[in-house]
C-alpha cells in the first residue's frame, strides 16, 4: 500500500481553522528572519477522506485483540473493555491541564489516590507512585529507590543487582541504567532460582534481587520466602517485576512474599490497551520503610482535600513530567472497579486454568521442558520439530498467522531453546482454546508430513516474510522523494 | 463469572477433568501455603457497567475542564485544536488493542504508521533518523543526555536554565545514578547566556542542552550555541515545540546533533499530563547509539515493500545490560495520534496553526501591557507563550480569573523564585479575540 506522502498533492487539505480574528503581522516582523525556516516541512497534503481511508487501510493490516486470539506470552493480551475507553474520554479527564490549581482537579487527584490504595491492597504494599510511564520505567524507579535506600544508610558498597537468567531484558538494562553492576543467577533444572548459586552470590555488595514471580517460564518459585529471607539477611532488597502479576491476583501478594518493591504493568494485568506498543503505565509500590524515596509528587489527602505533595526530601526525584500516564490510570481504575475482589481472583484462576489446559493438550506434540503445573503461561520448545523436520519455532509462529492467530512470544525466555511462550489470558473461552490447540496440533503434523508448507509460511497475509537482515544492514528509516 | 472472563463454571469443571485436576486450587500447589492470601481483597465490590459509568462520571465532574473554562495555561502542555476524525481513527481496534509489532506480517499497519511518523519527525526536526517515540519530552531529553555522554565518553552536561523545569528535574534524576554532572547555564533577557556557556564549557562537557522556544516562550539563538558546543566537540541537543517547527528553523539546520521534544501538541489531549509522547531524532552518526524502537523499510520475499522493527541489537531484549536504554513499551498510540494530526493538518495547516499562535500571543501580550497592570520582562522574540510581571500576586490573579471561567497562566515564581509575580501565558490558535479580550479585561481589573 502507498505511503501518505505518495498520495499527497499540493493544494489538498484535511483541516479547517477559523480565520485569524486578531491583527495579523508578517511572521518576520515578529521574529527575526534568521530564526525562520525558508521552506515548510514537507508534510502530507491530502483530503480528509484520503486521510481517513489511509489510516483505515493501515489498520486493516494489523491484528488486534478484537481480531482474534493473541497469546503473546509475558504481554498479557487480555480484552480491553470498551467502557474503559468511554470513561477515559470524559471531558473532566481529557481536558484538564496538569498545572491547574489543585482545587480544580480534585476528581483526578481522588482517582489517583484511590488507585494507589487499591493497588497497595492487591499487592500487599503500603504506597504506590503512579508516575512511571511503563514497566521498564517502573523498574528504573525501583532500582533508584534501592540505591538511595542503601546510600541513605551510608551503606555504600552495595553495587550489585542480581537478576535470574530467565529475566526480561529490561531487568538488567534498568539495573545498568540505575548505575548497578548486574550479576546473573542461574535457574535450576526445575526452572526456578538455583538456591545454591543464589547463596554463593550473597554478600555485603548485594543491593537487591529482581524477580518475576511467576517467572518467565510461567512457574511460581516455591522457595520465595527462603529467597526473600536470604536476600534480606545479606542486607539486600527484594524487587518484584509485576509483568506476570495476572497469575496471582487475589491468590497471593508480593508484599506477603517478602518483596520490598513492586512494579505493575497496568497495560498487562489491568487491561489497559497496549496501543501498538504503548502507552503503558508502570506504577511502583513499596513497603513503608521505602515510602520516603518515592518520586515526587505523591498524591496525599488532608481532611477531605487531595493535594500533590512535593515536600519529600529523600525522594529520588522525578522520572517523568507531571504525574504519570493519567489516561491509562483511569482505565485501570475502571477495570478494578468492574472486577471487584472476586472478579480479580477469577481472573487469576481462569488465566492459570487456561494456560494449564493448553499445556496439557499440547505436550505430546511439542517438547515441554518443565513438566509441572504452570501458572498463567506455558513455555514449550520447538526442538522436536527442529531436529526431526528442520522446522523452527519461527516457522511454526509464521504458520499460525495463516489461521488468524497471533503467535506466542518466541525465542524467549532465553534459557529455553526454540522457546514458545503461550499466555492465553482469562478472557478466552474454552472453544477458542480448543481451536488454537487443534491448529497447533495440525502444525505439528504438517511439520512432519509437509515441512515445506510450514517453512514457507505465512501464505495468507498481506505480505510474506520480510528481509530483516537488509533492513538492519542498510537502514531506510524515512521516506524520501 | 464476570463479563470479561470466557469460561463458564461448567467449562472450568470440564477443563479441569480433562487435564486431570480436581479443582482450581490444585493448579496453584506450587504457591506455598505460607504466602497464600487467606482473605478477600479489601477493595470495593464489583460495579455493573451502569454503576461504573455513573460513579466515574461524577468523579470527572469534580474537575474543571478546558471546555467550560478558557485556558491560557501552557508551560509544556497546550490546549490546541484536534480534527475530529482522529479520535475515531485512533479507536480502530487494530491499532489500540495490538502490541509491539513483533510479527511484521500482521502488523504492517502499526509499522507503516511508525515509518510515516519517523519521516514526519525527521521533516520537522531536520535530522535524518527518528525513533518510534519515548515516554515524554522530559525523559527523551534525559536519554539524549545519556546518549551524549556515552558517545563522547564525557561525564558533564550543560543545560540551559531556560529549559522546562520538569525536564531539568528528570535529567537530574537520570544523571545522578550514572555519575553524570549536570550544570545549569544562566540566562540574559530570557535567553541562554553565551558568556556563561563559554565559561562553563570544557573538555568534560558531553552535551549542551537547550530548549527552543524555551520555557519562557522565547526563541534562543541556537546557531551561536551550536558553534560554541561543536568547537568543544560537545553534542548539542535541542528540545523543540513541534508546532513551532513549521515556521522556525529546524534543530538540524541550526546544528543540533539530537532533537527531542514533547509531542503532546500534536493532536494529543491534555489528559492531566499524560499519556503524551517524547520524540527524538538524531544525526546519521548517532543512529546506532539512539535509544528506543526504530522501524525500517525492506522487502518481502516476493519483492513487495514492507516495514520491520530494525537496529534491534541496540535494545534491551537483545543486548540486556549493555543496551542503549531500558525502554521497551513506548508511547506508540500517542505517536500514531501525532502522525494523524500532522497528516490532517498537513503542510499548510501546521503553518497556519503556528501563525495564529504567533499572532494571538502577540496580540494578548500587547493588550495586557496596555492595561498597565502587567509589565514586560524580556524583549527577546517569542512564539506562542510569553512572560510578564503581574502587579498582583499570580495566585490571587488566577483565583479571580477562575471565577470568570478562565484558567489563567502559569506561576513562574514556583520555578524561578527571583521572578516575583512572573506570569507565563500561552495563547493557542483556539483562543478567539473575544476570549482574549475578556481575559485581558478581567486580568487588568
Amino acid at each position: 500500500m502507498q505511503l501518505i506522502f505518495e498520495i499527497s498533492k499540493k493544494g489538498r487539505k484535511a483541516y479547517s481553522l477559523p480565520k485569524c480574528d486578531v491583527p495579523e503581522a508578517p511572521v518576520d516582523s515578529l521574529i527575526d528572519s534568521k530564526f525562520l525556516r525558508k521552506e515548510s516541512p514537507d508534510l502530507p497534503e491530502v483530503s480528509e477522506l484520503d486521510a481517513v481511508r489511509h489510516f483505515t487501510r493501515m489498520s486493516q493490516r494489523n491484528h488486534g485483540v478484537n481480531s482474534g486470539f493473541y497469546p503473546l506470552g509475558s504481554c498479557t493480551m487480555k480484552y480491553n473493555p470498551k467502557v474503559n475507553e468511554a470513561v477515559a474520554r470524559f471531558d473532566g479527564f481529557t481536558k484538564i491541564h496538569p498545572y491547574q490549581e489543585e482545587e480544580t482537579v480534585q476528581g483526578a487527584l481522588k482517582l489517583m489516590y484511590e488507585l494507589d490504595g487499591m493497588l497497595s491492597e492487591i499487592t500487599g504494599m503500603d504506597q504506590f507512585t503512579l508516575q512511571p510511564a511503563a514497566g521498564a520505567q517502573g523498574e528504573l524507579v525501583g532500582l533508584m529507590i534501592i540505591k538511595d535506600y542503601h546510600l541513605n544508610r551510608k551503606d555504600e558498597k552495595r553495587t550489585k543487582i542480581i537478576v535470574p537468567d530467565s529475566a526480561h531484558g529490561t531487568n538488567p538494562a534498568s539495573a545498568a541504567l540505575a548505575g548497578f553492576d548486574v550479576v546473573e543467577v542461574k535457574s535450576n533444572e526445575k526452572g526456578l532460582v538455583d538456591m545454591e548459586s543464589l547463596k554463593s552470590l550473597m554478600g555485603d555488595d548485594i543491593a537487591g534481587f529482581m524477580l518475576t514471580n511467576p517467572n518467565t517460564l510461567g512457574l511460581f518459585d516455591e522457595n520465595i520466602l527462603q529467597i526473600s529471607e536470604m536476600v534480606h539477611e545479606a542486607g539486600g532488597l527484594m524487587y518484584y517485576d509485576g509483568a506476570n502479576a495476572n497469575a496471582i491476583l487475589g491468590i497471593s501478594r508480593p508484599g506477603d512474599m517478602g518483596f520490598d518493591i513492586v512494579h505493575l504493568n497496568l497495560h498487562k494485568t489491568f487491561s489497559t490497551p497496549h496501543g501498538g506498543g504503548g502507552p503503558g503505565a508502570g506504577p511502583v509500590g513499596v513497603k513503608k520503610h521505602l515510602s520516603e524515596f518515592l518520586p515526587v509528587p505523591v498524591v496525599s489527602k488532608m481532611g477531605d482535600k487531595y493535594y500533590l505533595d512535593y515536600d519529600r526530601p529523600l525522594s529520588i526525584g522525578k522520572v517523568k513530567s507531571a504525574y504519570g500516564n493519567f489516561g491509562v490510570l483511569v482505565r485501570a481504575y475502571a477495570y478494578i472497579l468492574s472486577m471487584g475482589p472476586e472478579g480479580l481472583r477469577e481472573v487469576a484462576e481462569n488465566a492459570v486454568l487456561n494456560a494449564n489446559y493448553i499445556q496439557n493438550k499440547l505436550k505430546d506434540k511439542y517438547f515441554l521442558p518443565i513438566d509441572t503445573e504452570c501458572m498463567h503461561e506455558c513455555v514449550f520448545s520447538g526442538i522436536w520439530q527442529k531436529e526431526k523436520n528442520g522446522v523452527t519455532t519461527l516457522d511454526i509462529a509464521k504458520r499460525l498467522l495463516d489461521f488468524g492467530f497471533h503467535p506466542p512470544t518466541i525465542y524467549f525466555p532465553l534459557i529455553v531453546e526454540e522457546a514458545m511462550m503461550i499466555e492465553p489470558t482469562e478472557c478466552e473461552t474454552k472453544e477458542t482454546l480448543d481451536e488454537f490447540i487443534s491448529v497447533m496440533r495440525q502444525i505439528a503434523e504438517e511439520a512432519e508430513n509437509n515441512p515445506e508448507l510450514v517453512k514457507s509460511a505465512p501464505h495468507t497475509t498481506v505480505i510474506s516474510r520480510l528481509d530483516e537482515a537488509t533492513a538492519a544492514r542498510k537502514p531506510i528509516l524515512r521516506y524520501t522523494k | 463469572m464476570t463479563r470479561y472472563i470466557g469460561n463458564t463454571n461448567e467449562d472450568r469443571e470440564q477443563m479441569l477433568r480433562e487435564i486431570g485436576y480436581e479443582n482450581i486450587s490444585s493448579l496453584f500447589k506450587s504457591v506455598p501455603d505460607s504466602v497464600l492470601l487467606r482473605k478477600k481483597l479489601d477493595i470495593p465490590e464489583a460495579l455493573s457497567e451502569m454503576e461504573l459509568v455513573k460513579s466515574i462520571k461524577s468523579t470527572s465532574k469534580e474537575n474543571k475542564n478546558t471546555d467550560e473554562y478558557v485556558c491560557f495555561l501552557g508551560a509544556g502542555a497546550y490546549d490546541h485544536y484536534t480534527p475530529s476524525p482522529i479520535d475515531q481513527l485512533i479507536l480502530r481496534q487494530e491499532f489500540y488493542t495490538s502490541y509491539t509489532p513483533y510479527q511484521p506480517e500482521i502488523s504492517q499497519g502499526t509499522l507503516q504508521a511508525i515509518f510515516e511518523y519517523q519521516t514526519m519527525i525527521s521533516e520537522l526536526t531536520g535530522l535524518p533518523v527518528s525513533n518510534a517515540s519515548m515516554y515524554d519530552g522530559a525523559s527523551a531529553l534525559a536519554e539524549a543526555a545519556l546518549m551524549s555522554c556515552e558517545t563522547t565518553k564525557r561525564k558533564e552536561v550543560l543545560i540551559a536554565s531556560t529549559v522546562h523545569p520538569e525536564s531539568r528535574q528528570v535529567l537530574y534524576t537520570y544523571a545522578k545514578y550514572r555519575n553524570i554532572t549536570v550544570k545549569e547555564l544562566a540566562y540574559e533577557n530570557g535567553q541562554v547566556s553565551l558568556d556563561d556557556l563559554k565559561s562553563k564549557i570544557n573538555k568534560d562537557t558531553a552535551a549542551v542542552i537547550v530548549q527552543n522556544p524555551n520555557f519562557f516562550g522565547i526563541i534562543e539563538d541556537v546557531e551561536l550555541i551550536s558553534e560554541i558546543a561543536h568547537e568543544n566537540k560537545s553534542l548539542l541537543t535541542v528540545s523543540a515545540d513541534p508546532i513551532s517547527l513549521s515556521i522556525l528553523k529546524s534543530p538540524g539546520e541550526m546544528g543540533a546533533d539530537i532533537a527531542v521534544g514533547e509531542g503532546q501538541s500534536l493532536g494529543n489531549p491534555l489528559n492531566f499530563g499524560g499519556p503524551y509522547l517524547g520524540f527524538m531524532a538524531v544525526t546519521e552518526k548517532l543512529m546506532r547509539k539512539m535509544p528506543g524502537r526504530v522501524v525500517g523499510q525492506t522487502t518481502d520475499k516476493d519483492g513487495r515493500r514492507g516495514f520491520v522493527l530494525t537496529l534491534q541489537t541496540r535494545e534491551q531484549h537483545i543486548r540486556r545490560e549493555r543496551a542503549t536504554s531500558n525502554i521497551c513499551t513506548n508511547q506508540a498510540l500517542n505517536a500514531l495520534q501525532a502522525t494523524m494530526y500532522l497528516t490532517f493538518m498537513g503542510k499548510e495547516g501546521l503553518r497556519e496553526v503556528a501563525e495564529q499562535c504567533l499572532n494571538k500571543s502577540h496580540y494578548t501580550y500587547n493588550e495586557l501591557i496596555k492595561t498597565g497592570k502587567f509589565r514586560p520582562l524580556f524583549t527577546a522574540p517569542f512564539f506562542k507563550e510569553f512572560v510578564v510581571i503581574s502587579e498582583e500576586p499570580v495566585s490571587l490573579l488566577n483565583e479571580k480569573l477562575l471565577k470568570n471561567n478562565i484558567i489563567g497562566g502559569y506561576k513562574i515564581e514556583k520555578d524561578y523564585p527571583h521572578l516575583k509575580n512572573g506570569y507565563l501565558i500561552a495563547v493557542t490558535e483556539k483562543r478567539t479575540r473575544e476570549e482574549i479580550d475578556t481575559f485581558v479585561r478581567k486580568a487588568g481589573e
